[in-house]
């Protein structure tokens, strides 16, 4: 992992005395809240339905297990609502239509852009919180607000077979060029930006205001495919490619023109034309010109200040050696004996067997596997770990991947270096943790946002869907049957659950007050599975949330019935989808539609 | 890409004091002589002439309107002007230092604004990562050299 500098510690200790300074501000009444709102926002305080939220960040994902203990002590000591405000959230929730389950507290929870949030702690304390969260390094910077966020990157990043590029180097060069960067404070709209260096897009670069894949060029020199202009929301758009080769040396310059050209001409007058997504397929090649004009300029005119010494990047590269791992001296035998020990624990336990196949991936070195831990179960929302559950994975973390881990985009965590010798005694505690549901990529892993039970912004519920399909599809023959599924559900336009690139996606919609969910069918998030980036399309108008669950499991019926055998197993349900067409699947869920009495019932 | 002997000149790294001129909105005179331009936010300042300029007020009509951030940049580091770039609108105490860092000196705070938060904000932080329009090394550089 990158170890920050005494320079990166004290700019994260000063941030957190800048919070407080403008908290106590606000507390004061010399900031306004519409003054204050944009600051804290950029701190990752949000205000939601009942309580603020709190989003810190987590850089590309990587996070140690003294940041997970830190994390674990916030959601054990602050996370916690006033008696009478949760008393009263309740009862609110509790006059919505349909059942769902209790609020709850005192957890963490991963979110899609790998950070994690926080939903119940009071503004008041927020400034001892970002004391805390600076003892490990950590912070809220940028995300939220219409900045620059985290840039997220591959969950495998530096230890995929595919890899071409290890991405963490440079996106921790993009983390420091990114922060706090007086130009780009306040762009027309908030900012993403997502890396990859492996040959598969595991990072859904496509999906972000900027898309960046690392590539040798045929002289063997490492620079940068850039995209630009995707993004969720009302509006999804594909990013487009604006650059086949960039070196690798210069990707601050280019970065800088890329956003200096949107934060002139993006739009400002209407929030939902605002990202740059709008702007790029409204000016197509010419927004492309200026960026390049811009770029030219940086470095004929500016001096081209920002760009990479080999030396800077050697410092940084040198925080990502693999970690010591006290392995044998890698001989055949040693891996033979390995192997061999957990075919024999796989063949005596089919959990365990299953575990090995659906959360275990190869990694760069055969001594060595990269494991999911799922955080998707019954009784906890998707993503959801309480303050034992942080304290147990750092624990996990500490003993079994040299103290590193990473929040992964589909809401899990992921242990990068874990010895093979010591997958079944990690399966093991993890199964005893209830963190080894073999159901990675699968139906129930889904992504899924807050929602309306927290979130402000959402026009419906996302948990209580979320729910009742984990309950519905708990057999693990009968998801294992269903294969591969990329289930994503947001709870609005936002788009934070991804619903766009799901192969099933679901949206929360308002209509007359009620929730209503529109389905969508064969998005991509871009990975090899699911195919090029694509949003999914809309089945027909939406549905009531008591439909949803007999909407879906017709839907996954209309599969089994159409799909076809291929060596070894059945086409994946994306596969099938692509292959008949959505008509099919259309007529189930409408026949699926319940009669309207009893929706009213 | 070579740059020019006079453009290495005005990127040399400058020796600067952390803080700004911060007037208030009463001092602030909207001045009717050709040395002061006013500029509204969706100009490019590569369009002005310059010559003979001595101020040039550029305008944040909200502060969550960050145009004007990057047109003082461009002036102060692409175009080399080195008059008196004034922030004026709606100007707060928490965007003071990020003016600072894209070229402004002078900030004309809104009325009814207590200055006292102000100098406290500019002495915050050691230094930033980036290189901006008046520190125009990135913390990189810098920390590179020291090290060597």
């Amino acid at each position: 992992m990158y170890q920050y500098t005494e320079f990166d510690k004290q700019f994260v200790r000063a941030r957190a005395a800048q919070h407080r300074d403008q908290l106590e501000r606000w507390q004061a009444g010399q900031l306004t809240d519409d003054e204050f709102k944009p600051l804290r926002l950029q701190n990752g305080w949000y205000v939601q339905r009942y309580a603020p939220m709190l989003r810190v960040a987590v850089p590309y994902g990587e996070i140690s297990a003294p940041q997970l203990q830190v994390l674990a002590r916030i959601a054990r000591e602050f996370d916690t609502p006033d008696p009478a405000l949760l008393a009263q959230a309740q009862a609110t929730q509790n006059k919505i239509v349909g059942l769902a389950p209790a609020l709850t507290t005192n957890y963490g929870h991963f979110t899609t852009r790998q950070n994690v949030q926080y939903n119940w702690i009071p503004l008041s304390k927020s400034a001892q919180v970002m004391d805390l969260l600076a003892t490990v390094s950590m912070h809220g910077i940028q995300t939220s607000g219409n900045c620059i966020r985290n840039t997220t990157t591959d969950e495998l990043a530096g230890v995929a077979v595919d890899e071409v590029v290890d991405p963490r180097p440079y996106a921790e060069l993009i983390r420091q060029w990114s922060t706090l960067h007086p130009e780009f404070a306040f762009l027309p709209r908030k900012f993403k930006i997502a890396i990859t260096g492996a040959s598969e897009d595991r990072a859904a670069i496509g999906w972000h205001d900027v898309g960046l894949q690392m590539v040798k060029n045929s002289d063997g020199e490492v620079g940068f495919k850039v995209l630009v202009g995707g993004g969720m929301g009302r509006t999804p758009v594909i990013g487009s490619q604006i650059r086949a080769f960039l070196p690798w040396n210069q990707i601050m310059n280019y970065l800088e023109a890329v956003v200096r050209v949107y934060n002139r001409w993006g739009r400002r007058d209407n929030l939902y034309k605002a990202r740059i997504k709008i702007l790029v397929k409204a000016e197509g090649q010419r927004y492309f010109d200026e960026v390049e004009t811009e770029y030219q300029e940086i470095l004929s005119q500016d001096g081209g200040l920002h760009t990479i010494s080999q030396a800077e990047f050697d410092r940084i590269n040198a925080c990502f050696v693999t970690p010591a791992l006290d392995l044998p001296s890698m001989t055949d035998e040693w891996l033979a004996k390995a192997e061999a020990d957990i075919s024999i624990e796989a063949a005596k336990n089919s959990a365990f067997a299953r575990w090995m196949v659906q959360n275990v991936v190869l990694h760069k070195n055969p001594a060595l596997r990269a494991v999911k831990l799922s955080f998707k179960r019954m009784g906890q929302a998707p993503g959801d770990a309480t303050a034992d559950q942080l304290d147990a994975a750092a624990a996990l973390v500490s003993q079994f991947s040299a103290g590193e881990a990473r929040v992964t985009h589909t809401q899990n965590l992921l242990l990068p270096w874990v010895r093979l010798d010591a997958l079944h005694a990690l399966w093991q505690e993890a199964k005893a943790l209830g963190l080894a549901q073999p159901n990675i990529g699968l139906l129930t892993d889904m992504i899924a946002c807050p929602g309306g039970d927290y979130c402000a912004l959402a026009n419906a519920r996302s948990l209580p869907l979320a729910a009742a399909i984990t309950e519905r599809y708990q057999d693990l023959d009968e998801l294992n049957d269903l294969g591969h599924i990329d289930f994503h559900i947001s709870g609005c336009i936002n788009s934070c659950g991804h619903h766009h690139s799901g192969h099933i996606g679901i949206l929360g919609v308002d209509k007359d007050g009620k929730e209503w969910y529109q389905i969508t069918l064969g998005g991509s998030d871009g990975k090899v599975l699911s195919g090029a980036a694509v949003p999914g399309k809309v089945v027909g108008p939406s549905f009531s949330s008591f439909e949803v669950p007999d909407v879906i499991e017709a839907i996954l019926n209309t599969y089994k019935e159409l799909r076809l055998p291929v060596p070894g197993r059945h086409e994946y349900f994306i596969q099938t989808l692509r292959r008949v067409g959505q008509e099919p699947f259309k007529s189930a869920a409408n026949s699926a539609r319940h009669p309207t009495q009893a929706q009213l019932a | 890409m070579q740059t020019s002997p006079d453009i290495a000149s005005r990127l040399a790294p400058t020796s600067h004091k952390k803080t700004m001129k911060i007037i208030t909105a009463p001092e602030h005179q909207v001045a009717e002589s050709p040395a002061v331009l006013a500029v509204t936010n969706d100009i490019d300042p590569r369009t002005l002439d310059l010559k003979g300029v001595t101020r040039i007020d550029l305008a944040f009509p909200k502060f969550t309107d960050g145009r004007a951030y990057s047109q003082a940049f461009l002036l102060r580091r692409r175009l080399g002007f080195k008059g008196e770039l004034r922030a004026t609108g709606d100007v707060l105490i928490d965007q003071l230092v990020q003016m600072q860092r894209t070229g402004f000196d002078v900030a004309v705070l809104r009325e009814g604004l207590d200055a006292s938060a102000a100098q406290r904000q500019f002495d915050r932080f050691a230094g930033f990562y980036q290189g901006s329009a008046i520190d125009t090394q990135p913390q990189f550089s810098k920390s590179v050299s020291k090290n060597q």
